[in-house]
């Protein structure tokens, strides 16, 4: 953050960030295997659970909620493995303290981190996309369409957060096992596998004190024109805030490896 | 790279010895004035801190219940080329950690060019080495020197910092795919591309052929004679000999020596003596010259004495010439290892009082 602001000389922060955006990309677009099943899942799922079932696909606004669901899906994933394996990952290797003796705050980097984040959540919407596009009878119009991709930071904000949060708490191993623990539930009890409609009325109460609930409510109410529950807005925003808390609280603590 | 080296070095050659002191920015003049931006590593000619570039003040620094830094205080000045040795585990990492920013000191200060490490504009005319030649191995070497020099004001040009350490071949090679040795020196070459005034090493050619190393040396050496102060840790005496000028020996989070290299090495090169007298013989042997008392073994048939001499020859002729009535003569060389060890257990002698005598006359 001094990078930013402070008058010294450090070099400017957007030239850092995107050094550091561009740099990562590089690094995660040499091993395509780590995305690939990422970007894939989400439209697999689309193409197998969503696509046969006519009622669904051949109706544009069910079709419409089930690819926002799975989209938003594909957001959260993304951010959650790529912010929170990936920064865990990054922790144990070496090259990770020695960035930290760098002439930078941890501004630049975090930044480029978040533009990779959000890159890389903009491609695991492609596949979605396509195959709600071209095979079932969702249908957005050019405004839609753009609001949509201001949406997508939205939804990443609070996942990459939390991410941040698992990433700089935990070691690796531990951070995969808990972005997994936390993605799968958290995406079935928000809605994003099976609509809230369809749920009993007691998972349907939990739900929407969850923020994948709320995500999902919020970009179905943009895409689809289906009303959001009126507490989305505040749920949503009470728990952004909650996971920058934590995502701060684990960057401050982390020294780097606990051992010498 | 001709111009820039040349360039470089009649810079030094212009400044360096009387200015040299002058070398470090006071934290509050330098936004505006000191080009921590040039980063040559010569002389910011308004500099009038108190010359440390590196200053240590009673630092303490604990992992849990292990102390690794036990009220150190150190001082770098600049141009300065220290050597920080001892054996592993003795908080050598640690102190470099504190001083890269890396870490906090759980007491006591860590100052680098007057300002706190932790703070990045401290940082500028600093230059480290990832430690274990971690390296991002999916990024081509080029890359990752592009990521490190981004980060300063004006840095070398990749082109010719590769080739000053034998790398302008490999500029497009994945890091993944370069030995341990050239993984080696592209660590080393990280810790000069934004041509820093203070370079911290952490055991720079460790898994290093003979020349390998001497590359390397070689290559500090040079930077060094650009004006730069170099901070490095080793285990290894040969390492340190053929670089260091001063000489800080760390043991149990303590410094146990710090002086020039040369005193450094003979004790290091002295032999250790060890002989069994009878208690009342004892103050022969402690008026002999040239002679230190390591250590001394009280048992019931006598004392054990471990003496360090610089001649063990001329020694043991004394002991005899006098009638020193001894038994059981040993003669060992003194290696790193034991002159650590030594150290180590003088300091805990007259840390403890009890053999307060025994401190070495020089």
């Amino acid at each position: 953050m001094t990078a930013a602001t402070a008058p010294a000389r450090t070099r400017p922060f957007w030239r850092l960030a995107l050094l550091h955006a561009r740099l990562g990309f590089v690094e995660t677009v040499r091993i395509p295997i780590a995305v690939l099943g990422n970007l894939l899942f989400p439209a697999l799922a689309l193409l197998f659970f969503v696509v046969p079932q006519r009622a669904v696909a051949g109706d544009p606004t069910n079709a419409l909620v089930a690819v926002a669901q799975l989209g938003t899906f594909a957001v959260m994933s993304t951010c959650l493995f790529s912010f929170g394996a990936g920064v865990s990952e990054d922790r144990q290797q070496p090259f990770d303290p020695y960035l930290r003796t760098l002439p930078a705050g941890p501004g630049p980097r975090l930044t480029g981190r978040v533009l990779n984040g959000l890159l890389w959540s903009y491609f695991a919407l492609v596949p979605v996309v396509l195959v709600g596009w071209l095979l079932t009878s969702a249908a957005l119009t050019g405004t839609q369409a753009l609001l949509c991709a201001a949406l997508v930071v939205a939804v990443a904000v609070p996942f990459l957060l939390l991410g941040l949060a698992i990433g700089y708490r935990l070691s690796a191993k531990a951070a995969i096992a808990v972005v997994q623990a936390v993605l799968f539930p958290l995406a079935f009890a928000g809605g994003l596998f099976m609509p809230p409609s369809v749920f009993p009325p007691w998972l349907d109460t939990v739900s929407q004190a969850l923020p994948s609930r709320a995500v999902r409510d919020l970009v179905v109410d943009v895409t689809a024109g289906v009303d959001a529950y009126p507490l989305a807005l505040p749920v949503l925003l009470g728990w952004t805030a909650l996971f920058a808390v934590l995502a701060v609280l684990a960057y401050r603590s982390d020294e780097g490896r606990r051992f010498r | 790279m001709g111009d820039e080296l040349q360039a470089r070095s009649r810079a030094a050659a212009d400044v360096r010895p009387p200015a040299h002191r002058a070398d470090t920015t006071p934290d509050t003049a330098r936004p505006g004035t000191a080009r921590p931006g040039t980063a040559r590593p010569d002389v910011d000619p308004r500099g009038d801190h108190h010359g440390a570039v590196v200053e240590l003040e009673h630092v303490t620094r604990r992992f849990g219940s292990v102390v690794a830094l036990d009220d150190v205080s150190l001082t770098v000045g600049a141009g300065e080329l220290v050597g920080l040795l001892g054996p592993n585990g003795a908080g050598k990492t640690t102190l470099l950690s504190l001083v890269n920013g890396l870490r906090r000191p759980d007491s006591g200060t860590v100052r680098l060019f007057g300002g706190d490490p932790r703070d990045a504009r401290s940082r500028l005319a600093l230059g480290s080495t990832p430690q274990e030649t971690g390296l991002p191995p999916t990024l081509r070497v080029s890359e990752v020197v592009a990521l490190v020099a981004g980060h300063y004001p004006s840095p070398m040009p990749t082109g010719e910092l590769l080739d000053r350490f034998g790398l302008g071949d490999l500029a497009r090679r994945q890091t993944g795919g370069l030995s341990g040795g050239q993984k080696r020196r592209l660590a080393v070459a990280l810790a000069l591309v934004g041509r820093p005034r203070v370079v911290l090493l952490d055991e720079p050619t460790t898994g290093l052929d003979v020349e390998g190393r001497h590359v390397l040396w070689q290559a500090l050496r040079d930077y060094h004679a650009d004006g730069a102060t170099v901070l490095l840790t080793s285990h290894y005496l040969e390492e340190v000999e053929a670089l260091a000028e001063r000489v800080v020996v760390v043991g149990h989070g303590r410094v146990l020596t710090d002086g020039r290299l040369a005193d450094v090495l003979a004790l290091v090169t002295r032999r250790r003596v060890l002989v069994t007298l009878p208690a009342d013989a004892l103050t022969l042997v402690e008026r002999l010259p040239a002679v230190e008392t390591l250590d001394v073994v009280e048992r019931p048939d006598g004392v054990r004495l471990t003496l360090l001499a610089a001649d063990a020859d001329e020694l043991v002729r004394t002991l005899v010439a006098r009638d020193v009535p001894f038994r059981d003569l040993e003669v060992r060389g003194a290696s790193l290892e034991e002159a650590f060890l030594a150290l180590t257990a003088r300091d805990v002698a007259l840390a403890d009082g009890t053999l307060a005598h025994l401190e070495p006359r020089s």
